[in-house]
């Protein structure tokens, strides 16, 4: 029972799954599939990082997840830079125009937050529809170059990008640990639970919200950058609602504001879909409603969901527990 | 330690607060009545930095705070509860304490990403002053229980907690007892009573009249925005036009 | 001076089917501060059930327009009985997300039963008429004056009726309305039947000049949204003059400025809007 509820049990259990996945099912197919598995993740805990813990509802993160595809698409196949170098530089131009839109879009709360970022998302997806010089518009852009090899890592195989992708998964996924676990991640709920109380306590609500909005913008972009360099051919659909909305559900599903949620999600999601191709255009025909009735039912998703069935029950053992010593005590004196 | 000048706010056409004259007084209990709706929320929350006044002048430490926003204010020093408690109610009770001394670290997202040793420092810091602050407003024994789970009158107590976890030399508190039943609102009562011996200057609205004559020093009363009256309890009990707004003497009840 | 004249009647044609959208977008808004983004999928499924009704079923484009004000209608409030009702009290996300799963749902579902293949309408106004030396179809004439009608109809139901005046009531002072005694469920109800009517009767007005698909609602609804922040959210003449407004600056602005660019002038609009008033136009309150 312990060992299964045992975080660091669970955490490496999980490590090894990733690095021995290649070897058990050698299947090219789910090959691409868990990676790509990977880079939705890394996007989600972007968008967790801003609705999840800070509050902020933003329906541009697909529109950020092709800003960074597209930059790193430009550079390297219209400026023929290198991918690496190119890949650096997308999720930071990415965080950039996060911050430039954040300043504004974070004057705003609530519902007009989403309808604005949900119109920037908008805005995102038809400059990258039509301006066709830079983003080759509805042709989108073909040929994005490999990552160069790394001394005698090449990146050749489908079982190195996957590695690839999961390297930068497992940094991404510590470095949202560390920033959910201390005070800057206490700081994003304590302002998603109340900007007034937060304001109150102390806490400069416009920079830390700007922090989170341009942290979430930045992972958006690293997945987008990702996502590019993997498929090697972007077009605008990436930039369009279906994205965003894809995401949502994603974090939804897994549980909002919650660490695994993400993970979750993301996997549970991908691996369903994929059982169910015959799904795959209706796929919303099941997690549309899902999505509903989990907020409705259980508003932090299967990972609160859980959580909350564990604190149950060890609150539960406690009090027996304390009904027993008081029995016994009681016994004792009588 | 604290001064307001002609302190007006206007929302629209209706004046909530009308040129107001007050100053609080260092290490006593001050309190604020009024009828409801008299603009006493308004007051603590032009002094706080939640609104700005429209008019008027605020001056903190001979410090001038006028239309400062909320967290600097709160930094100098100046906490305060709200008239209804916004706590985080999935989170345990010291979770949603140990934020509350935040304002007092330097930790930033470097620190947070490759875990340095100022955020360890400033985390136990934080830790730390939650427990204190627990332990303080008497809630101990319900830190690691989720808020949802715990009394109002507890969460209350949370509120003040969190208040305390700044590190203030002020505290305004907005009507600390509604919805507090009466024998937990003399616990109230007598915990206001002990922060006031640690040393804290602090500001009260109340509408529990023998509370508030028991604890205050000094009280100010308002009424549609204006002060009609200031005085230590017995004279405001004395009062004609205090007892006047208050339809006949409700107050000494 | 012609083209001029005819961007303008576009513009009105346009911002007549925007005005009812924004109608029902804003009443929804007024009365449970729910910003539904589902709207735009009622407005789709709005199209569908005219066009499957003239297709499969026969009936006069009339005829098929009246059932689908009722099954949309009704299909609104259904979606706030199960799904706005149990969330009344939940923070602000929630409700947002809520209405993204229906959005999708009804997509989905829709492409699921109708496919995803972009299908005209027939109109029985199809003919062409000269008016002021102007080209129009009867069409277009059609859409600008039935909704002039549906819009002095609903003002007349909301000043003149008891039961209309109940949400004009609730709309100003929900906990006011609660205690003279005003049914809060059947306003709320009320108010979803209309919203959901208003978008059927803009969906099957436009789409004999649009076409009909399952993402038809997605611009609809993004741009109901920029105009009822412009007129003031919860506004219901803000509504109105706010989708003239865009229509007549998107069918001037494709023609004079640039036509691929044409569904971004909304959206620039909105922005600069919020950028400048974060809380929209006309938000009250001293802050
Ligand atoms: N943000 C605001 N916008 C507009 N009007 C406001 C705002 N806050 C308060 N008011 C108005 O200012 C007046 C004073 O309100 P305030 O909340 O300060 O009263 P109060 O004395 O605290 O009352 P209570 O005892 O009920 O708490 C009221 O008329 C109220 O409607
Ligand atoms: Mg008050």
């Amino acid at each position: 029972m312990n060992i299964l509820t045992n975080k660091k049990v669970i955490i490496s259990l999980l490590i090894v799954l990733g690095i021995v996945f290649p070897f058990i099912i050698p299947n090219l197919y789910y090959l691409h599939i868990m990676t790509l598995a990977f880079i939705w993740t890394i996007a989600v805990y972007g968008l967790n990082l801003l609705a999840g813990y800070t509050g902020y509802l933003s329906l541009a993160h697909g529109g950020f997840f092709a800003i960074g595809a597209y930059v790193i698409g430009i550079l390297t196949v219209k400026l023929e830079m290198g991918f690496w170098l190119s890949f650096l530089l997308a999720p930071l131009v990415t965080m950039f125009i996060g911050l430039i839109i954040g300043l504004f879009a974070l004057r705003t709360k609530e519902h007009f937050f989403a309808i604005y970022t949900l119109c920037v998302g908008y805005i995102i997806y038809l400059v990258i529809d039509k301006w066709e010089g830079l983003t080759g518009g509805v042709r989108g852009l073909i040929g994005i170059p490999l990552p160069e090899a790394i001394g005698p890592i090449s990146f050749q195989s489908p079982t190195a990008q996957y590695y690839l992708a999961f390297i930068i998964f497992l940094l991404v996924v510590a470095v949202i640990y560390r920033i959910v676990h201390s005070l800057t991640g206490r700081t994003f709920v304590a302002i998603r639970n109340s900007e007034d109380l937060a304001l109150s306590l102390g806490i400069s609500t416009k920079r830390n919200k700007l922090l989170a909005f341009v942290l979430s913008t930045f992972f958006a972009g690293l997945a987008g950058a990702m996502y590019a360099g993997f498929i090697r051919f972007i077009g605008p659909e990436i930039a369009y609602t279906t994205i965003t909305f894809d995401l949502l559900t994603y974090m939804i599903v897994g549980g909002i504001g919650t660490f695994a949620g993400p993970i979750v999600g993301t996997f549970l999601i991908v691996i369903i879909s994929q059982n169910l191709q015959f799904l795959q255009d209706y796929r919303m025909l099941i997690f549309g409603p899902l999505l509903t009735l989990l907020i409705i039912f259980s508003p932090r998703g299967i990972v609160g969901f859980i959580q909350m069935q564990l604190y149950q029950r060890k609150r539960k053992k406690q009090e027996s527990l304390a009904y027993k010593n008081r029995e016994e005590e009681t016994n004792a004196g009588g | 330690m604290l001064e307001v000048k002609g302190l007006t706010k206007r929302f629209g056409g209706n004046v909530a607060v009308k040129s107001v004259d007050y100053s609080v007084q260092q290490g006593k209990i001050n309190a604020i009545i009024g009828p409801n709706g008299a603009g006493k929320s308004t007051f603590f929350n032009l002094i706080t930095g939640v609104h700005e006044p429209t008019e008027g002048t605020i001056i903190y430490k001979n410090q001038e705070i006028t239309r400062q926003p909320a967290n600097v204010i709160a930094k100098l020093g100046v906490a305060r509860t709200f008239q209804s408690t916004h706590l985080f109610e999935m989170s345990t009770v010291k979770d949603n304490v140990i934020v509350g001394h935040r304002l007092r670290t330097k930790s930033n997202l470097f620190d947070s990403i490759f875990r340095t040793k100022r955020l360890k420092e400033e985390e136990q810091q934080c830790i730390a002053k939650a427990e204190e602050s627990l332990d303080f407003v008497g809630l101990s024994h319900v830190s690691d229980q989720l808020v949802t789970n715990i009394s109002q009158e507890e969460k209350k107590r949370v509120a003040f907690a969190l208040a305390l976890a700044t590190d203030p030399e002020i505290v305004f508190l907005d009507e600390p007892t509604a919805g507090v039943n009466p024998d937990e609102t003399d616990e109230m009562a007598n915990l206001i009573q002990k922060m006031s011996d640690k040393g804290l200057t602090i500001c009260l609205i109340e509408h529990k009249m023998p509370m508030i004559m028991r604890l205050a020093h000094h009280i100010m009363v308002l009424n549609y925005g204006e002060k009609i009256a200031e005085g230590t309890p017995a004279e405001i009990q004395k009062n004609e036009e205090v007892i006047k707004a208050y339809l006949g003497g409700t107050v000494s009840a | 001076m012609e083209l001029l004249l005819q961007q303008l009647f576009n513009g009105l044609t346009i911002g007549s089917v925007y005005a009812l959208v924004a109608l029902g977008l804003t009443l929804v808004y007024g009365i449970l501060h729910i910003p539904n983004f589902a709207h735009g999928a009622l407005y789709m499924v709005g199209g569908y059930i005219t066009l499957i009704m003239m297709t499969e079923a026969g009936l006069h484009y009339i005829l098929a327009m009246v059932v689908s004000i009722c099954v949309v209608g009704l299909l609104s409030v259904l979606m706030e009985r199960l799904v706005f009702y149990p969330l009344r009290h939940s923070p602000p996300i929630q409700d947002k997300v809520a209405a993204i799963g229906i959005l999708l749902f009804l997509e989905a579902l829709a492409q699921f039963i109708w496919g995803a293949d972009y299908r005209q309408m027939s109109t029985p106004f199809g003919q062409v008429v000269e008016v002021f030396g102007l080209t129009l179809t009867l069409q277009r004439i059609l859409i600008v004056f039935a909704a002039i009608a549906v819009m002095i109809l609903l003002y007349w139901f909301l000043k003149k009726t008891f039961t209309g005046s109940t949400i004009i009531a609730m709309a100003q002072n929900r906990e006011g309305a609660q205690l003279v005694g005003i049914n809060t469920h059947k306003v709320a109800i009320l108010t979803f039947f209309i919203a959901g009517a208003l978008a059927a009767i803009g969906a099957s007005l436009t789409s004999p000049i649009n076409l009909v698909f399952p993402g038809m609602g997605h611009l609809v609804i993004l741009k109901a949204f920029v105009i009822i922040i412009i007129g003031g959210m919860g506004s219901i003449p803000g509504a109105i003059l706010g989708g003239y407004i865009l229509g007549f600056t998107e069918s001037l602005g494709a023609t004079y400025l640039s036509a691929d660019y044409k569904d971004i002038i909304a959206f620039v609009l909105l922005i600069l809007i919020l950028s400048i008033k974060p809380q929209g136009i006309f938000s009250k309150g001293g802050v």
